[in-house]
């Protein structure tokens, strides 16, 4: 019966949702304030039933109900219960509920802060959030039940994919799809500028800190996934240019795009249209990694499906979406261009610059994720799209980002000059210069190049960052205070520019500086490897709550000294039958040390694999101060004073 | 400079960079791809021997012979029509069985032994690599990869 309720609430949120669309039309077209003002109530009211509903899903993988096909597909009785709650969004069905819940809540967030907004644009912009929730409830209950029953009920579950039993994928796929679905936000804002024709700048003033708070989530779900990869696929590769990671990696690069360029617009006027284009890209690409991840297209861990018409359905919603808002750009765009001018020696050209290569990164990574699949589609041939090529385009790209980033921070607004700029920053720019060049004797190996390359800029770009703190502080009466009180916005810029330059400092590093071995080993055989000596001390038995597994014991010396006793496991799950590696690591800020172990052979050997990680913490670390510089800044007090529209009571209401 | 002149330029450079970047773009993706062979195709000569390519089919049971005391393996992949001989040095990916398919990338060598580089395998018991499903001939559920170190 529970689950039943279930559905009703599913059905009822649909109810709802288009409640949040007419009332705002109807209410727009009458220009009716109490019609408009019905999305507010409604919207609430569908997170409430969208809450609901996914409780009870939890409950039914809390109590095992296998007569729920979802259930029995992805649970198992054995399986922990931390695993059963995160099973709930473990495949496709669940996930699209979770998909829904966030978009309410983000609808819910935007309904709690609309009071700052005109009226009208509060009203379209819920609208706008309501469209894309119906899309998402239709398809969700046409294509995909979470509540589907069968009976009789199966004894017993086929257990959740033992890939995804682990802590890190219980929070990934939350915060990327709260990354994903925030961009409705902007993009919803966008809309509701285009369809009132009044984008002025206190537009990008209320779309900045949602622009930033989805931008700082999908940062943060594409680090944990990059993490979890490192660790569980068990063969010590952090990024692999897989196209989900790229599916989800495209929309934070035209993100990245859009929270700069919002930045310009809200300063300065400037590059209105195409922020708007922006906004509307990224949660374009937002749906398109939905369409990529779930229909099946694709072959990874992800791909949890294949349904024709899911596909079918999520490409739908895709052209709707991006057809419909580039028409009404095409069509509304021209009337809300314009705006201040420029120097080209200012930092709107810096930002400029910055725009364009993110987005042209993106456009690289399209190219490179979506051909091979659509020469599929049309039966031209199988292709796959290797790493190599995504390593050097992207890398090409990043170059010119981090020179710019570096000026970009530094120079003024409308007009300045590249003797003052190069008067404040001679010094970075030739102590980056110098750690390059002697990066490139230190370093070895065939990357050597290109990691001193990236070194250099990582440096360039933390030392430019520190440069303009101390520009601010110093000299001042009290340098501390000064820097205790600069504006939230400049202090999570600096955050996450550090942690730019952290994470390419990271990515070279590791690059350059790790090794690896692939080697057999015997209990009481030991191998070295960077420096530290690695022993297989013994094999023994290990007896997991829904798994067998052979734990391997490894002795990690340096000099003489213990450095770390290290557990990897090559566990079986009964249920699905299924082998998994779980690598032993020992964790540090400079160095991980990896053990895998990978196949038995003869006798009591086996194949193993020993990584030393150089600095590969500095990569997600960097994400992670990304992401605090995005909480920050999102948080500036200049967002929460309320936006008074100067244009407002000039714009014509053309809608 | 007339405030003309300069946009004039601007526009020119910028055409001039984003046609090199494009230019520089398409010749390394065109460096990069690998296409999808089946052991018949191989056999039958249509697979590249300059350059890296992939290959899938089911692994011949009994067919995987491992060096002693190395961690060299040697394998035979079938489409149920032709045979090609797989060689790899290092750790196969969990789920790597024989009679199951997989696919690899790698060059094929003048002895016509294919040299991986790469083992792929699906992962889950019910999957298959949807270009080995099309290489036998049936349609299969989608697959799953993962892949071992190199």
């Amino acid at each position: 019966m529970i689950p039943e309720i279930g559905l009703f609430l599913c059905v009822l949120a649909l109810a709802l949702a288009v409640v949040q669309v007419a009332f705002p039309t109807i209410g727009l077209w009458r220009r009716d304030a109490a019609w408009l003002a019905m999305a507010r109530p409604a919207a609430r009211a569908q997170f409430a039933c969208l809450l609901a509903a996914f409780a009870v899903l939890v409950h039914a993988f809390l109590v095992n109900d296998f007569s729920l096909v979802y259930v029995a597909q992805n649970s198992n009785s054995a399986l922990p219960w931390p695993y059963r709650v995160s099973a709930t969004w473990g495949a496709h069905e669940g996930s699209l509920l979770l998909w829904a819940l966030i978009l309410a809540g983000w609808t819910l967030a935007v309904t709690l802060r609309d009071r700052e907004l005109p009226g009208d644009i509060a009203g379209i912009v819920t609208a706008v959030m309501g469209l894309v929730s119906i899309a998402f409830l239709l398809f969700m209950l046409f294509t995909s039940n979470p509540f589907a029953r069968e009976l009789p009920a199966p004894p017993d579950g086929a257990d959740l994919n033992p890939l995804l039993q682990d802590p890190g994928l219980i929070i990934h796929p939350p915060m990327l799809y709260m990354g994903y679905v925030g961009f409705a936000v902007p993009f919803a804002f966008a809309i509701a500028a285009l369809v009132s024709g009044r984008l002025t700048p206190g537009w990008a003033r209320w779309a900045r800190p949602w622009a930033l708070t989805a931008w700082l989530f999908l940062t943060l779900g594409i680090a944990l996934g990059s993490w979890w990869a490192y660790y569980e696929l068990g063969w010590g590769g952090w990024w692999f240019w897989d196209p989900v990671e790229n599916a989800s990696f495209m929309p934070w690069l035209l993100g990245t795009a859009l929270i700069h360029s919002l930045a310009v617009t809200d300063k300065r006027g400037t590059f209105k249209s195409w922020t708007v284009l922006l906004a509307i890209g990224a949660f374009s690409l937002s749906l398109l990694g939905t369409f990529l991840v779930r229909s099946g297209v694709l072959t990874s861990v992800h791909a949890f499906a294949t349904d024709p018409a899911r596909g079918v359905f999520v490409l739908g919603i895709l052209g709707v979406a991006v057809g419909g808002s580039l028409t009404l750009y095409a069509w509304r765009g021209p009337k809300v261009l314009a705006g201040g001018s420029y120097e080209p020696v200012s930092r709107e050209t810096f930002l400029l610059a910055n725009s364009l290569l993110l987005a042209v990164s993106t456009a690289t990574i399209l190219l490179g994720t979506i051909y091979p699949l659509v020469l599929d589609a049309l039966g031209l041939g199988k292709i796959s799209v290797g790493p190599p090529y995504f390593n050097l385009v992207f890398g090409l790209l990043m170059l010119p980002l981090a020179l710019a980033l570096g000026w970009g921070q530094f120079a003024r607004w409308r007009e300045d000059s590249l003797r003052r700029l190069w008067g404040q920053l001679r010094y970075a720019a030739g102590a980056a210069l110098l750690l390059g060049v002697c990066a490139v004797f230190v370093l070895d190996g065939p990357t050597r190049i290109t990691a001193a390359i990236g070194l250099a800029l990582a440096l360039w770009v933390a030392l430019s960052t520190l440069v303009g703190v101390w520009q601010r502080c110093a000299g001042r009466a009290s340098p501390l205070a000064t820097l205790l009180a600069q504006p939230r916005g400049f202090v999570g810029q600096v955050l996450a520019h550090l942690g730019f330059a952290m994470t390419v400092a990271g990515v070279c590093l590791t690059g350059a500086l790790s090794v690896d071995r692939h080697e057999r080993m015997a209990p009481g055989d030991s191998v070295e490897l960077g420096g530290y000596e690695f022993r297989f001390e013994s094999l023994n038995e290990f007896t997991g709550p829904n798994f067998q597994a052979d734990e391997a014991l490894f002795l990690v010396t340096r000099n003489g000294r213990t450095v770390a006793e290290l557990r990897p496991q090559k566990r079986f799950y009964k249920v699905r039958g299924m082998p998994m590696t779980e690598a032993g690591i020992d964790a540090g800020f400079t160095r991980d040390l990896y053990v895998s172990l990978g196949e038995p052979l003869e006798g009591r050997a086996w194949s193993v694999r020993l990584h030393y990680k150089a600095y590969i913490r500095w990569i997600w670390l960097g994400a992670v101060l990304m992401a605090a510089g995005g909480l920050i800044a999102a948080t500036d007090r200049r967002y929460r004073i309320k936006a008074t529209e100067p244009a407002a009571g000039v714009a014509t209401q053309e809608a | 400079m007339t405030p003309r002149r300069k946009r004039m330029l601007t526009i020119g450079l910028l055409v001039v960079g984003m046609g090199l970047a494009t230019a520089l773009i398409l010749n390394a993706f065109n460096q990069n791809l690998m296409y999808f062979y089946s052991p018949s195709d191989v056999v039958a000569g249509k697979a590249p021997a300059a350059r890296d390519f992939r290959i899938g089919g089911l692994v011949v049971v009994g067919s995987v012979k491992r060096a002693p005391d190395q961690l060299d393996v040697e394998f035979t992949l079938t489409d149920m029509k032709q045979q090609v001989t797989v060689r790899y040095a290092g750790i196969l990916p969990d789920l790597f069985r024989e009679g199951q398919g997989i696919v690899a990338n790698g060059k094929l060598g003048p002895d016509g032994v294919f040299a991986a580089r790469e083992v792929l395998a699906k992962h889950d018991e019910n999957y298959m690599p949807p270009e080995v499903a099309e290489a036998l001939g049936h349609p299969g559920p989608d697959a799953t990869l993962t892949r071992p170190a190199q």
